[in-house]
């Protein structure tokens, strides 16, 4: 398996960018604001773009040593490029665009062709042409083309990112589906927490052009923020149980058993889940008639006063959950860290981050 | 259609494909160098290609006459190289078309070429396709609309050229004449009205089906790209 290896500084336009970290099998995000970097980093690792120093290497194989005056052309480097805006070719069909790799340039066809249009629900779109296709449909073929150029690592771009929230919608599950499957590195450039949290196994935070955090989505998303601002936590756990006729599922997760309102989970299958620290209440003792299905037994490890608010890091199990009360709650309930609460969630705020295999 | 009309329109298509022919090449390389190229002296040579535009047609086949004429240096290379002369032959009359057309030919193509996405191009090079190949599999094909314009445009003016054609190798029938020498070689005699109106309407006739071809084919052109 090929682990890809960047350690570069460059220009990308008018401020420099310095970035050093790793990526293996599975899916990393180069996660940071616009601007800051992120799509020149892909760009070098592709070979688009030039780094002043560094090293760029896949495996074995070099793509770039500014010691040694190595830089591979993009065409040798066996990246499957994945462009924010698509780029398929206007005049060529969709079979064309996806066969490309294939038949201009001479990649090894290791993938079935009908394999990746099942994948990305193509088959009836194989004869039209890019103009006909809606914005969604396009990025699947993209991302289709970019599959079959026979890649040892994928490279994403901002896929979604000129896309409305509706075709979003539509396309991350196809997202989802290459993540699991693939056995390659694949490295997703998105400024979205939504998107990093449902697809990243880590996270590769960039501010300014430097690398921030390097950690799992847990670790570095903790502290990002979520909907409507708010802080977010990520937990990660195995489905035990799953209630057909109420629609809900049972996850152990490593503080205990947590239980969510969910649709299509099997039991046994890994799961991560996306809590929003707005929806998390603290209680100092358990409670009994509540409809809240979650008294998650915590420890308050760090309190933050943020305005009127406070921001409650808990223990978890080994995994920490974020709450947002506010200041008078806090107060009133004598917080203090180190101290033993219960954390309620209900079952319907928790969201599903993503479905692991 | 009389045999000498017939010889005419011959000798004019002749003349017009010939120039076509060998400036297509030159005019895609001079397109590139000025849609793509950075290199000093790049308004220069646009000026030396839009040169035959502006310049009086008399202008550009007296240049012709000095430097292609028998004694012209040129014209003694081609002769003892090629074994090609151009005075007073129907290669001459090829060599003014085409130097006449050749600024009608190099625009649109350089238009097109500069309309073309390079995002598309570095799209085929992470796709493991080196440039030859993205050349011909997404630059030219999204290049051939402006390319087809430049040639009908070039063509239709080859057809036509007169000015320089005269200055350069004269009027001789079935060597340099062509349908626009040929009409006003008519005019200039008192009974050939009647002629020179048939070979004036024959000429509306091509300059028609030439638009319409290159019209038809710019349309199935764009509806598949």
């Amino acid at each position: 398996m090929e682990v890809l290896a960047v350690d570069i500084t460059g220009k990308a336009g008018t401020f420099a960018v310095s970035a050093r970290f790793t990526a293996e099998q599975g899916v990393t995000a180069l996660f940071g604001r616009s601007g800051a970097g992120k799509s020149t980093i892909l760009k070098m690792i592709a070979g688009t773009a030039r780094p002043e120093r560094g090293r760029i290497t896949a495996g074995p194989r070099v793509f770039f040593d500014s010691d040694a005056g190595i830089n591979l052309a993009p065409r040798r480097r066996g990246v499957g490029f994945v462009f924010q805006d698509g780029r398929l070719f206007p005049h060529l069909s969709v079979r064309w665009n996806l066969t490309y790799a294939r038949w201009a340039g001479r990649r090894a066809g290791t993938r079935a062709l009908d394999e990746v249009v099942a994948l990305l629900g193509l088959e009836a779109h194989l004869e039209r042409y890019p103009e006909t296709l809606s914005g969604g449909e396009c990025q699947r073929v993209a991302i289709g083309r970019a599959l079959l150029a026979d890649p040892q690592i994928l490279l994403m771009d901002e896929p979604l990112s000129s896309l409305d929230q509706e075709r979003r919608a539509e396309i991350l599950p196809y997202l989802e589906a290459v993540a699991n499957e693939t056995r390659i590195p694949v490295l997703y450039v998105s400024h979205d927490t939504d998107e990093v949290a449902r697809l990243a196994d880590r996270v590769v935070a960039i501010e300014a052009g430097r690398v921030r955090a390097i950690g799992t989505a847990a670790e570095v998303l903790g502290h990002g923020s979520g909907k409507g601002g708010g802080a977010v936590s990520i937990l990660e756990g195995r489905v035990i149980e799953v209630d057909a006729d109420y629609g809900t599922a049972t996850i152990a997760a490593s503080g205990g058993f947590i239980e969510l309102s969910a649709e299509k989970l099997v039991a046994g299958n890994s799961v991560r889940l996306r809590l929003n620290a707005a929806d998390i209440a603290i209680a100092t003792a358990p409670h009994d008639g509540l409809s809240i299905r979650n008294q998650l037994r915590c420890e308050v490890k760090k309190i933050e006063r943020q305005g009127n608010a406070v921001e409650v890091r808990l223990a978890f199990g080994s995994e920490f959950l974020l709450a947002r009360i506010t200041a008078k709650s806090a107060d009133m309930l004598r917080l203090i860290e180190g101290m033993q609460v219960v954390a309620l969630v209900k079952a319907v705020s928790i969201e599903r981050a993503r479905n692991l295999p | 259609m009389s045999e000498a009309e017939i010889e005419i329109l011959l000798l004019s298509a002749k003349v017009a494909l010939a120039a076509m022919l060998f400036s297509i090449v030159p005019a895609f390389a001079v397109a590139w160098l000025l849609a793509r190229g950075r290199f000093a002296g790049k308004a220069l040579l646009q000026a030396v290609v839009t040169l035959p535009l502006v310049l009086p047609p008399v202008v550009t086949g007296y240049g012709l006459l000095v430097l292609f004429g028998s004694r012209g240096p040129l014209g003694r290379v081609f002769e003892s190289f090629f074994d090609i002369s151009f005075a007073f032959r129907w290669t001459g009359a090829a060599l003014a078309a085409g130097v006449m057309a050749f600024p009608l030919l190099v625009r649109p193509i350089r238009l097109s070429l500069e309309a073309v996405d390079r995002g598309l191009e570095e799209a085929a090079s992470t796709l493991g396709a080196w440039s030859p190949i993205v050349f011909l599999t997404v630059t030219l094909p999204l290049a051939l609309p402006g390319l087809l314009a430049g040639i009908v445009l070039g063509f239709a003016k080859a057809l036509g050229e007169f000015g320089a054609t005269i200055t350069f190798v004269s009027n001789v029938p079935g060597e340099t004449q062509t349908l626009s020498l040929a009409i006003y070689a008519l005019m200039q005699s008192p009974e050939g009205d009647a002629a020179a109106l048939r070979l004036i309407g024959l000429s509306i006739i091509l300059a028609l089906g030439a638009v319409v071809v290159s019209e038809w084919v710019a349309r199935r052109l764009e509806r598949r790209a």
